[in-house]
């Protein structure tokens, strides 16, 4: 049974994906077969990642989302389907190029904050001693601090920018995401390999890249799929305080700003259609990260 | 058990004082001066029209000219003493409006976890007990969507629900718990539905692994063999024994849900200290923002050493980890 377990760990998907493509293809069909749900919330990503691009490059409904096309509060019509804001923007291409506001922060701080994240965690954990505990005690300080209000007070100091909120969110999850990186690093540290790695002399820079780092490539996917969800809500948040997103900009939670002001007569499309994407984007990279975290980690299943 | 108290204690001390730094430097690092800032009235056009002089003399007032370690020791000496400074905005000192406020707060905070719980716990019990059939996926499903719903949407939506659909306002001036209970509750209860929503998924979801952990247990299989009912077996046994990780997991989620409160706390207009720390960051007074900041991070830490505590208590096996 043991041998058995240690094989199938070996072949997992996280290992495939550094294979190349045709096992990171066969692993994607093995992912919709066994997770359908998981498979859709994929799907979906994938179009948001597709809109996000192509609004980027303005092949948008109403090529300029900050262009007002006339009449405002326009309830929606085959000439702009989700109707038309405050100014008489068209609220279709604005939630469109929200998606790009999204992902370009979602993305931004995920591969920031959990590179950093794996980097500080392995780190530290693999000093050890007085540094690990001392490092720990920071966390513990930021982890005290709620995500949320964290980000707000650094937007407060560093003021509103896209990059800023990046900022923001990377420091707003980092406690977290070093939190599980230790824990993952100090159970492989007593793995029977590295044990046998340091027997047979190797260095820690070798344990660490060679035995560590590879098998904590499936809980990196699996955090910055679900952290990706956390970095947009996140976002959303901020720029409906008011201090994410620069105010024109057409981010979902700034959008939503508007909503909350208006009357359903004037504004109920400006609340419907950016929280749905809201809900759809965060929902998709959840389940997404659900199927992940079965398929990638066999252990955490169920929990 | 000494030993575990006093250890965790120990570690609580260094832990606060790195929190109260870390507030501290990034309140510090603020690029633009705090003087000019509020000689400027916070607009930057205004820049031309101040004095070197002033900013200088009102530099040398709020003892922005000494060096930074002694900036910071003093701040911590006057808080610990109950002075948390007076406001850039108002001028009026910080601590006045912030006893209030943090009574509703945390009112605000403690309403909406309790929802969450009485709602969440039968949730994923019955999806445990049920596991894979329809009604586990329908909860499941429903803990899904609080997961996907950020507080700020759902707390928009029920402000539209209420007022739009339903033509229901909650009475506007805010009314104290202890002088009108039924007025307040009133004006609570819809926030707090608001933030117990996002919570609810969490906890539905731990309670659901946690009931499934212990149904699967010897003493469980025990119970049923000596011939309880069902009912018997999952009150008595096995949700007594699942209940301790949902309560920790519950207790180390207030934080997050703080988080929520604050947001939520805008929407419906509750005088909380969500209110007020937005209001400070708009008005970029940082002495507002480090003080509530300073004391969420105290409340989080202090409720987290608590629920080490007790769980020391409670489950022998932590303390002599």
């Amino acid at each position: 049974m043991a041998t058995r377990d240690i094989t199938a760990e070996g072949g997992s998907p996280a290992r495939n994906v550094l294979l190349g493509i045709p096992a990171a293809y066969r692993s994607t069909v093995d992912l919709a077969r066994r997770k359908p749900l998981g498979a859709v919330g994929g799907a979906i990503a994938l179009i948001l990642i597709f809109v996000a691009i192509a609004s980027r490059l303005a092949i948008l409904p109403v090529p300029d989302p900050y262009a007002s096309v006339g009449d405002i509060f326009l309830s929606p019509s085959p000439e702009y389907p989700m109707g038309t804001d405050v100014i008489g923007r068209d609220i279709l291409s604005r939630v469109l190029y929200g998606t790009w506001i999204s992902l370009y922060v979602g993305l931004g701080s995920v591969l920031i904050g959990i590179t950093a994240g794996f980097v500080l965690g392995i780190t530290s954990t693999y000093a050890g001693g007085f540094v690990d505990l001392a490092f720990q005690r920071v966390v513990d300080a930021l982890m005290s601090i709620p995500g949320l209000i964290l980000a707000l007070s650094i937007m407060a100091v560093l003021g509103s920018s896209l990059n800023n909120v990046i900022l923001a969110i990377v420091i707003g999850m980092l406690a977290p995401v070093i939190r599980t990186v230790r824990s993952q690093v100090l159970t492989l540290k007593e793995m029977d390999y590295v044990t046998a790695a340091r027997a047979i002399g190797a260095r820690p820079q070798r344990i660490v890249f060679r035995h560590i780092m590879p098998n904590c490539l499936a809980i990196y996917i699996i955090m910055a799929t679900y952290y990706l969800g956390f970095a947009i809500i996140i976002e959303a948040s901020l720029s409906f305080l008011g201090v994410g997103a620069p105010p024109d900009e057409p981010s979902w939670g700034g959008i939503l700003t508007v909503a909350s002001r208006e009357t359903p007569e004037t504004g109920i499309w400006l609340l419907v259609f950016p929280g749905i994407f809201i809900f759809i984007a965060v929902l998709a990279f959840n389940v997404l990260g659900d199927a992940l975290r079965d398929v990638l980690d066999p252990r955490l299943r169920g929990r | 058990m000494t030993t575990y108290i006093v250890r965790r204690l120990l570690l609580f001390i260094p832990t606060i004082l790195i929190v109260t730094i870390i507030i501290f430097l990034l309140m510090w690092i603020v690029p633009g001066d705090t003087a000019m800032l509020i000689l400027t009235g916070n607009d930057p056009n205004e820049g031309g029209r101040v004095s070197l002089e002033d900013v200088e003399r009102l530099r040398a007032k709020l003892g922005l000219d000494r060096p930074v370690h002694i900036q910071y020791a003093d701040w911590l000496w006057d808080m610990l003493r109950g002075d948390l400074g007076e406001s850039l905005w108002y001028q009026t000192p910080v601590i006045d409006e912030l006893g209030g406020r943090f009574v509703t707060t945390v009112q605000l905070a403690v309403m909406g976890m309790g929802l969450a719980f009485i709602i969440a716990v039968p949730l994923g019990i019955i999806s445990a007990v049920k596991q894979d059939t329809k009604l586990d996926y329908i909860s499941r499903i429903v803990a899904l969507l609080g997961i996907a719903m950020p507080t700020f949407l759902i707390a928009i939506v029920v402000t539209y629900v209420l007022a739009y659909v339903f033509d229901w306002l909650p009475p506007l001036d805010y009314a104290n718990l202890w002088e009108q209970p039924l007025t307040n509750l009133q004006q609570m209860v819809f926030p707090a539905l608001a933030i117990a929503f996002h919570d609810l998924a969490f906890t539905a979801r731990v309670t659901r692994s946690s009931m499934l952990e212990t149904m699967r247990d010897d003493y469980v299989r025990t119970a049923r063999a000596k011939g309880l009912t069902e009912m018997g077996v999952i009150g008595r046994h096995a949700l007594k024994n699942a209940l301790l990780p949902i309560i920790t997991v519950s207790g180390y989620q207030f934080g997050r849900l703080l988080g929520g409160v604050v947001i939520v706390e805008v929407i419906f207009l509750v005088p909380g200290i969500g209110n007020m720390l937005i209001d400070a960051i708009i008005h970029r007074d940082f002495v507002v923002i480090q003080a509530v900041v300073v004391l969420v991070a105290a409340v989080v830490m202090f409720l987290n050493l608590v629920i080490d505590l007790i769980y020391g208590v409670l489950d022998p096996r932590i303390r002599y980890q």
